[in-house]
């Protein structure tokens, strides 16, 4: 049974078409990438998936439920995790309480608990932080877990932003660019890090412009185009498909 | 570790701080005593305050409003209905939160400009309340003859006696603050702040956060509200309307909404020069709204914030140019 | 009989109505400039009244002229609040704009006070106080100057914004700051130009309305409550709305003072505000597509 589901989903902005009538699926433990150029609509569906924007029609499920009507911060509960193409991390925060701010997911306490200090809040925090050093190790950044957020370098931002969507224990971690901005040691950590994440049988489902990356380690493929599914399958039928080929080539400037 | 170093040294900051508040009543004579008091009745609204504006980026202009509920609320039940006035200082304090969740429900989904007016037009409704439900709360005149608070026998009307409980009183609302602030909770109000569309990816519900914060707040209001009811053991409208809580506001980004601490600071600075220049009130008004746009523009997080800001560099400065302390 | 009074109550209304349109106008000019919310709107109508006050009486200038005078200093007030304040804090977060004005309204207010005192002060009716008669409710001729007045500055800003060349690019750069900077319209420029207006609106206001209320340094703060409602029953971006909005809240506050208690009617604003903000708060009046994402 897939554990994420997508049906007849559509978005539009205004006049403009973001996403049309799109339906794809994920399987538990799979690795797979929605590729598409600028504008395709695939930063919409990852809004659309984690309740940013309301769709216009269509649903998702997840893990056999219907979420498409639920808050952003339920649908992160349930265990949808994501990071952003525009990196939003809490810059005034170090490094581990970036990740340890996101672990609300399954140790969530009642208010009292907070302000009269129960013995539960010093245990979750160390199950927080625990929870957050596993986390940053996967990435990589295990020494910087005290330095300012802030002070980050454009490639261990992103890094972090993965690590932090690890904090809400997810069973699915939506990557939007996750390669963009790296140089090639990064991206080679990256790749570790995603094997890595699914190792921990978490479900991987990126958006992605670096086509060296995609082929190398997805499993399956989405292509959109314009808002709509141009074409789904494994990379190297993907890499043959000729509307895909047009698609990329048809728009020069756009096949980064 | 360094870290539960570095609490240690807190929190012994803190035990010695108020160490030193408890031998005041040696020092001070009544005039300044009383501003004392007043002072911690404005630090405990503060409090609420700067996790309000500083923790949940939020703001409002009528926790006046919340305050005067607080003390009308003690002084009606202890007046009227008889009952010990502890009991109904915490009535008092659990009612303003009760209305600041009733307020907040709605008036929290507003950002900015739009929420400090509901807040505003909310504070100043209650207000007119005060004055109108004259039947209950003596109108324009007010309550008089409210009865002071009692240990057994000992009655508490003496200044230096009430300090005591207004300082017992800031210890717990900054207890909880802290608790609050370094926790889970407060991690996800920073998180709120910096960005909230990140804070609902990572599972943050900010609607319910915000709204923790903003009746606590409220709780902190009535509670001050009720301890200064006791103490003057009279009350009118005049005393809640919005000047006030645009001073209240105006201590807390003064000192710095950042911090708890900061923000106390700024409403002990800024009730003592109100106090201090109650003669020359005009001028000091005149200077009291420049302060506020200078203080906007010249430092934005506060003055106490920005202060600790630059000594925290200098010291930085100086360590590097010894070399390393710490091995 | 009925019918009187309900024409006295709408007379009434539209007349106070008038004068909200006008603070309400600043409060939306304003915004659709810098998204910020000039807490210190109601001074300036202060102001205005009081320096006519001072040019009239104590400087014995000919009416005009004094009125005249008094909406220039406004406006000069206004430019150099934004020159000197709301400039310097073009980076900031909005919770420190809000304390700026509040600051600069506390400041300007009680430096009216130390140069007015605290005495309440009014003007002379401009056309004489007597009273014409309307189907038995009665209409004061300085009601009818503001009714006239605020009139002619809607349809003079209309002509404004649709037919000169700064009214466009202010209104280009209030619709899209970004595509306005592109397009090479300084939007810091629009800024400064929207506080002069919305300065010497509230001005405006304020010599009208002297005459008929005694004005003192304290006033503003109820009149600007009463603008901002007005702005925000009208959507607050939106300037028909905004005058819509004001004559709409003074006709209710006048029917609800008469119908209900007077006591309240401070509050019947305030209500109204809370009740928009609440259950409507792009307004009744406003207009879709002009919002803005933020950020
Ligand atoms: N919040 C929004 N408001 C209006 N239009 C939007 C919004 N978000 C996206 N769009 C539009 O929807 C279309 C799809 O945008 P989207 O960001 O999903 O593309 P993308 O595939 O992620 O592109 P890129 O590779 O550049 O990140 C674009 O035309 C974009 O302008
Ligand atoms: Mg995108």
């Amino acid at each position: 049974m897939a554990l994420l589901k997508v049906s007849g989903l559509a978005k539009s902005f205004g006049g403009v078409k973001a996403v049309s009538d799109l339906s794809f699926a994920v399987a538990p433990n799979q690795i797979k990438a929605i590729i598409g150029p600028n504008g395709a609509g695939k930063t919409t569906v990852f809004n659309l998936l984690c309740g940013v924007f309301a769709a216009d029609a269509g649903t998702v499920e997840f893990a056999g439920r219907n979420i498409s009507s639920l808050a952003p911060y339920v649908r992160a509960r349930l265990g949808v995790g994501r990071t952003f193409q525009n990196t939003l991390l809490f810059d005034e925060m170090s490094v581990e309480e970036n990740v340890m701010a996101a672990t609300e997911a399954g140790l969530r306490l009642n208010a009292f608990a907070y302000l009269f200090r129960w013995p539960a809040v010093a245990r979750a925090e160390r199950q927080r932080r625990e929870i957050a050093a596993e986390a940053l190790k996967l990435v990589g950044l295990q020494d910087k877990a005290r330095d300012p957020a802030g002070n980050l370098p454009a490639g261990e931002r992103r890094l972090l932003e993965i690590a932090r969507a690890l904090g809400t224990r997810p069973e699915i971690v939506l990557l939007d660019e996750p390669a963009a901005g790296l140089n090639n040691a990064e991206t080679d950590r990256l790749k570790h890090a995603i094997r890595a994440i699914r190792d921990r049988s978490i479900t991987v489902l990126l958006v992605e412009h670096d086509m060296g990356l995609v082929m190398e380690i997805c499993d399956e493929i989405v292509v959109l185009d314009q808002g709509a599914k141009i074409a789904e399958g494994p990379p190297l039928l993907i890499q043959e498909d000729d509307r895909v080929i047009e698609a990329y080539l048809g728009r020069p400037a756009d096949n980064a | 570790m360094r870290a539960n170093r570095r609490r240690l040294v807190n929190w012994l900051g803190i035990v010695c701080g108020f160490g030193l508040l408890a031998s005041l009543p040696l020092f001070l004579n009544d005039f300044l005593m009383t501003i004392a008091v007043v002072i911690g009745i404005n630090v405990i609204i503060v409090f609420g305050l700067s996790l309000l504006m500083g923790y949940a980026g939020q703001i409002s202009l009528g926790h006046a409003g919340l305050y005067g509920l607080g003390a009308y609320t003690s002084a009606v039940m202890s007046t009227k209905l008889h009952l010990d006035p502890w009991l109904t200082i915490v009535a008092g304090a659990l009612l303003a939160g009760a209305a600041a969740y009733l307020i907040g429900l709605p008036a929290l989904r507003l950002r900015g400009h739009y929420l400090a007016m509901a807040t505003l037009g909310a504070g100043v409704i209650m207000q007119i309340m005060f004055v109108e439900l004259s039947g209950i709360t003596g109108g324009p005149a007010g309550i008089s003859s409210i009865p002071n608070l009692k240990i057994g026998h000992l009655i508490l009307d003496q200044t230096g006696a009430y300090f005591y409980v207004v300082l017992a009183a800031v210890a717990v609302s900054l207890w909880l603050s802290l608790n609050v602030v370094r926790s889970q909770k407060g991690r996800a109000l920073r998180a709120m702040h910096g960005n909230e569309l990140a804070a609902a990816s990572i599972g943050v519900d900010t609607a319910r956060a915000k709204l923790f914060i903003f009746t606590l707040s409220g709780v902190f209001a009535g509670l001050a509200g009720g301890l200064y009811a006791h103490y003057l053991t009279y009350i009118s409208p005049d005393s809640f309307g919005t000047s006030l809580s645009i001073l209240l506001v105006a201590m807390v980004v003064i000192g710095g909404s950042q911090s708890v601490v900061a923000a106390g600071l700024g409403a002990a600075l800024l009730t003592v020069i109100s106090e201090y220049f109650r003669t020359y009130q005009d001028w000091s008004l005149v200077f009291f709204g420049l302060s506020l746009v200078l203080v906007m523009i010249f430092a934005p997080r506060g003055l106490f914030v920005e202060t600790a800001a630059v000594a925290k560099r200098l010291v930085a400065r100086v360590v590097k140019r010894r070399g390393p302390v710490e091995s | 009989m009925l019918l009187s009074k309900v024409l006295q109550f709408v007379i009434t209304g539209v007349a106070n109505g008038a004068i909200y349109a006008l603070i309400a106008l600043g409060f939306t000019l304003i915004y659709n400039s810098r998204q910020i919310i000039n807490f210190a709107q109601g001074e300036f109508v202060v102001i205005g009244g009081m320096a006519a006050y001072t040019f009239y009486v104590t400087a014995h200038l000919p009416l005009p002229v004094a009125l005249l005078a008094a909406i220039l200093v406004v406006t000069l007030l206004g430019v150099a609040f934004e020159r000197f304040v709301i400039l310097p804090l073009k980076n900031a977060a909005s919770i420190s704009l809000i304390i700026a004005t509040i600051g600069m309204s506390i400041f300007l207010r009680t430096g009216a006070m130390l140069i007015w005192g605290k005495e309440a002060m009014t003007l002379p009716h401009f056309f004489g106080d007597k009273p014409w008669n309307i189907m038995g409710a009665t209409i004061l001729p300085q009601q009818i100057f503001i009714i006239a007045i605020t009139l002619v500055i809607v349809v003079g800003m209309q002509l404004f914004f649709r037919l000169t060349v700064t009214g466009k690019a202010m209104l280009a750069a209030s619709m899209n700051p970004e595509a306005a900077r592109l397009m090479g319209i300084r939007s810091e420029r629009m800024v400064m130009y929207s506080f002069a207006f919305s300065a010497a609106l509230g001005a405006v206001a304020g010599v009208s309305i002297a005459p008929l209320v005694m004005m003192s340094f304290g006033s503003g703060a109820a009149l600007g409550i009463k603008g901002f409602s007005a702005a925000i029953l009208g959507g607050l971006t939106n300037p028909l709305g905004a005058v819509l909005g004001g004559l709409s809240l003074g006709v209710i506050e006048s029917v609800g003072a008469g119908l209900i208690s007077s006591a309240f009617k401070e509050a019947i604003a305030l209500i109204v505000l809370l009740m928009v903000l609440l259950i409507k708060p792009s307004g009744v009046f406003g207009k879709i597509g002009t919002r803005r994402h933020a950020r």
